[in-house]
């Protein structure tokens, strides 16, 4: 018993001391899980709140509505309708093939369309939007809307989409929309901020030249979802804003002529305010539906485009560079008289063509002009006479008159990625770019428009506005109150060393086109509102062989590629000018036959409409 | 005199019963059993389903069980020791040759009422077997090679019945139960550091043959980062749950992590984690402090208890619920791999809820019968 009981004292003695071993542990182990605890909730609780609402809280974005293009006269040229769509949440659909089905009697769709449908169904989770049609016809959309009640889940949407109503007569001016691709995101910030599946951004022109300012900012919704993505409940609506709406410099009526004039030919049209560069219309033909674009062009719409031997999807007058041909002598001839090479009075005797070591170059008159002053040479656009003056003048100072008129410069600096900058040649440049020396014949060449130098049709639209103003730097402007960057040169400065020689050139053009003889007398207006002055040109496309020199074949004879690209430019009213323009119909053949009298006819329309563009103008004044 | 007076008595009456049973400790079990069923009504997204009344109905059960056995005089619980021990042995057996298999493991039988998982209940009835062992051991036999071979084949045989289920988790638990009461024993205290050294060192060898998805919770837990939305997917969302939970918590019924499923295994393993987002620093403090009571309580019973039986039994009990608790918390809070093991009461779950009932009676029983003594 005693024995018993101290054993017994001994195992009391070594359980208690264990048990107060083993509540020390436990001591600190709870300490340990109450500081972790206290590490986690409070120490790092924002970490894990942040954490927690990543988690739970997830955005929608909703395609920002695009800012509109107006005219000068707030015509939506480019504007949002109502798209209608047929949306499908396939989770909310009880018998989804019964419905399908239904939908695709009911909308007419191919099985083209029907399996993309499908595709599309097996790409997305059972509870996102399934888009069945995106821009459906109201007859359609009605029938679906009658069809409801048969149509569980189906769900007709308005949705806002772009909508050009002029349709092809903006495309090259203002480009199209289209879904955005990864390229356009990856390029602006603004597009990858604003994206959403569907989105439709600018692709060329003024939609995206100005894609930060029209894309406004996205609708926000914010939901609550579960670990699967399934939303829970709505937390917040962000209302988005609109983009900005662009008024531009255009005049729609203005514009739709060219369009009219241009209408089978490849050609371009610009027309330019004299004072303001406001321009009043620019086109390029052929063009377009942008519309064909907006949902996705079909392949057969973009084949018949791509394919087009008149090639719609280049835009004549800011890519196009042609020879400017006879139309680049008004610079010729000023940079002439600049330079003090020539005076009024100087003659040169055209015989029809002239000899440079032992080369010939032909005037286009064959039997020749006889003596020659400038205005008369001119007025008949005689080559001889060109040449003559060139080869005193030489090509350096010739690009240097030149190149101050705005030719071999984008007129529009970075608005335009397309732009082409043209060219005017110069010694220097062919040495450096062709590694050759710069040849005599090449000047006198150049000296009437052909050989190397290369010009944009929007760029001998400037030139010709800043002779017709006086020779004052202006700057082309096509969005209101927007400047476009790169005018670092103080507007109006004066281009000219004397503003005589301007008046000369203005007159020898006014001659050209108001006298008789004068190459594009047939397309004058005698009536002085409308009277303007001009100079054709007829750009060769092809060195002219003396075998064709000599059939001397009539321009329906020849091969369309071969015939010659016909210019004019000019400007108007002659008395007090206000608009320049320019005119380029590839291959279209002669410029006084073929360019000229499209002129007469735009000149008519610009100066009617100019008092309504200045009411628009003095209305606005008034406002402020 | 006194105690000899009370020695010769050997009858307790009702009434002495209900004068020596532990109110604290009841009450803190009836305040437990009360939050764990809040929380599984959260885990049910605030409705009352199938999760909710079947906790309550076996929290009832349970409990009204536990205070049957508490009356129970403590010795025949002592005489169930092997016994017990043996049955639960046996239904191991049967699990392994009938058992229902679940996500890969074979670890409940049917018993129609209940899915039973015989393991649980040996978490419980290992302290009860190797208690019984040593109660009449005197203290120098203890460390003989015989004892300690004896008492490692107790532990040993259920441990390796449950890997093959395979539940590692639950083996290890029971590992733990059955060194408590060899820790109390007063096995030599040099065993327990060499074993623990040997364990160390033969840590990395353990890892070469552990199964693929246990070497990845390893991993996972050294680095839960590695693969946030597989195996490190519980281990993240679990710490954001509880981090985000804040000072006072998100608010009952309002925890979003768990509300929007983003927690797996809510009302079982991850009980705590959903608690914790929804009371915060202050709720998780207070669910501790309960539990400490309860741990405290067990050990002063023990205290009290004149027998060395039900002493070593509520020491162990009391060392073994801690460590289920701590693992527990420490798994969900991202201190310990994901062992999957139920936190005691809060968790959904019959067996383990069964299991820690019977070994609370079995205390209170202790503490009901304190002076009884048992040859």
């Amino acid at each position: 018993m005693i024995n018993s009981s101290s054993d017994n004292v001994k195992k009391l003695n070594s359980i208690n001391r264990r048990m107060f071993i083993t509540g020390s542990f436990k001591f600190f182990i709870m300490v340990g899980i109450v500081s972790r605890l206290f590490f986690l909730q409070v120490k790092e609780n924002k970490k894990y709140l942040t954490l927690s609402d990543k988690n739970r809280i997830r955005e929608w974005k909703l395609a920002p509505v695009r800012g509109e293009f107006q005219d000068y006269f707030g015509n939506v040229i480019a504007g949002n309708f109502e798209a209608y769509q047929l949306h499908v949440i396939p989770e909310q659909v009880e018998d989804f093939r019964y419905v399908i089905f239904r939908l695709k009697d009911l909308l007419e769709l191919s099985d083209k369309e029907f399996k993309k449908i499908l595709k599309k169904k097996r790409e997305i989770k059972p509870w996102e939007t399934l888009i069945v049609s995106d821009n459906l016809s109201w007859q359609k959309f009605s029938k679906i809307n009658n069809h409801l009640y048969d149509l569980n889940g189906v769900k007709p949407v308005i949705s806002i989409s772009r909508n050009y109503p002029y349709s092809e007569n903006f495309t090259h001016l203002i480009g199209y929309v289209s879904q955005a691709n990864q390229k356009d995101i990856e390029n602006l910030d603004s597009i990858k901020k604003n994206f959403v599946p569907g989105l439709k951004v600018g692709k060329v022109g003024l939609e995206k030249s100005f894609e930060e300012k029209l894309i406004g900012s996205n609708d926000i919704e914010r939901y609550e979802v579960n670990a699967y993505g399934r939303r829970i409940s709505q937390l917040e609506f962000q209302k988005g804003k609109k983009g900005e709406t662009l008024r531009l410099t255009i005049d729609t009526e203005v514009q739709k002529l060219t369009s009219n004039l241009l209408k089978d030919k490849a050609g371009s049209i610009c027309v330019m305010d004299i004072y303001t560069g406001a321009i009043i219309a620019m086109n390029s033909s052929p063009s377009f539906d942008p519309n064909l674009f907006v949902f996705g062009i079909s392949n057969d719409d973009w084949q018949l485009i791509r394919n087009d031997p008149l090639k719609p999807l280049v835009n004549k007058t800011l890519q196009g560079n042609y020879s400017p041909g006879s139309t680049i002598k008004p610079i010729v001839a000023l940079s002439a008289l600049e330079n003090g090479i020539i005076n009024t009075n100087f003659t040169v005797k055209c015989t029809g063509k002239t000899e440079m070591y032992g080369q010939t170059y032909h005037c286009w008159k064959k039997k020749g002009h006889g003596f020659v002053s400038l205005r008369n040479a001119m007025k008949q656009s005689c080559d001889t006479y060109f040449y003559e003056i060139s080869r005193k003048l030489g090509v350096d100072k010739l690009s240097e008159t030149a190149k101050k008129f705005g030719l071999g410069e984008k007129v529009f600096g970075n608005l335009f990625e397309i732009e082409k900058k043209g060219l005017v040649p110069n010694t220097q440049w062919k040495k450096n770019a062709l590694g050759q020396g710069w040849l005599l014949g090449e000047t006198m060449i150049t000296g009437i428009g052909q050989g190397y130098i290369q010009t944009t049709p929007i760029q001998l639209c400037l030139m010709t506005a800043q002779i017709a103003n006086g020779g004052h730097k202006i700057y082309p402007q096509i969005v209101v109150g927007q400047q476009i960057e790169n005018q670092s040169i103080e507007k109006f400065s004066p281009l000219y060393k004397n503003s005589k020689n301007i008046k000369i050139v203005q007159d020898a053009m006014f001659g050209s086109t108001n006298e008789v003889m004068g190459t594009s007398y047939k397309s004058r207006i005698d009536n002085p509102k409308y009277q303007f002055a001009g100079k054709t040109g007829t750009a060769q496309v092809k060195k002219i062989t003396e075998r064709e020199r000599e059939l001397d074949l009539k321009t329906f004879q020849i091969p369309y590629e071969q015939r010659d690209h016909a210019l004019y430019v000019a400007f108007g009213p002659y008395k007090n000018p206000r608009y320049a323009l320019s005119i380029l119909i590839e291959h279209g053949g002669n410029g006084s036959t073929t360019a000229a009298p499209m002129a007469k006819e735009l000149f008519k329309l610009i100066i009617d409409r100019h008092s309504i563009r200045e009411s628009i103008d003095s209305k606005k004044y008034l406002e402020i | 005199m006194y105690q000899h007076t009370r020695l010769s008595n050997n009858n307790f009456g009702i009434l002495q019963k209900f004068k020596n049973f532990d109110y604290t400790l009841l009450f803190c079990i009836l305040l437990l059993g009360f939050i764990s069923l809040t929380t599984i009504y959260s885990t049910d997204g605030g409705e009352v389903l199938f999760h909710t009344k079947s906790h309550f109905t076996k929290l009832v059960v349970f409990t009204l069980m536990m205070l049957i056995i508490s009356f129970i005089n403590i010795k025949f619980w002592f005489s169930l020791g092997y016994l017990s021990y043996l049955a639960v042995i046996g239904l191991l057996v049967w699990t392994y040759l009938f058992g229902i298999t679940s996500s890969g493991s074979q670890r409940w039988i049917n018993l129609y009422f209940i899915n039973l998982q015989p393991s649980e209940l040996m978490k419980i009835f290992i302290i009860l077997c190797l208690a019984k062992y040593f109660h009449r051991m005197k203290l120098e036999n203890v460390n003989s090679i015989y004892t300690i071979l004896t008492s490692l084949i107790i532990i040993m045989l259920p441990m390796g019945l449950v890997i093959v289920q395979p539940d590692l988790g639950t083996a290890l638990l029971i590992a733990v139960s059955g060194i408590a009461v060899l820790w109390f024993a007063g096995i030599n205290h040099k065993y327990f550091i060499y074993t623990m050294l040997g364990f160390v060192i033969s840590l990395p060898f353990i890892i070469a043959f552990l199964k693929p998805y246990q070497k990845l919770r390893v991993l996972t837990f050294l680095n839960p980062d590695r693969d946030p939305l597989g195996a490190g997917y519980q281990i993240i969302q679990s710490k954001i749950a509880v981090g985000s939970g804040g000072i006072f918590g998100k608010g009952f019924l309002k925890g979003t992590q768990s509300y929007l499923e983003f927690l797996p295994e809510k009302h079982t393993d991850f009980i705590f984690t959903l608690f914790s987002e929804e009371f915060g620093f202050v709720g998780s403090t207070i669910l501790l402090l309960i539990y400490a009571i309860i741990i405290y309580r067990i050990v002063a019973i023990g205290a009290s208890c004149r027998s060395y039986f039900a002493k070593i039994f509520c020491y162990s009990f009391s060392a073994a619920i801690f460590v289920f608790i701590t693992i527990n918390m420490s798994m969900v809070l991202g201190l310990l791999p994901i062992v999957g093991s139920p936190l005691p009461i809060m968790s959904y779950g019959g067996s383990s809820m069964l299991a820690t009932m019977i070994g609370f009676g079995i205390v209170m029983s202790a503490r009901v019968h304190n002076q009884q003594l048992i040859a």
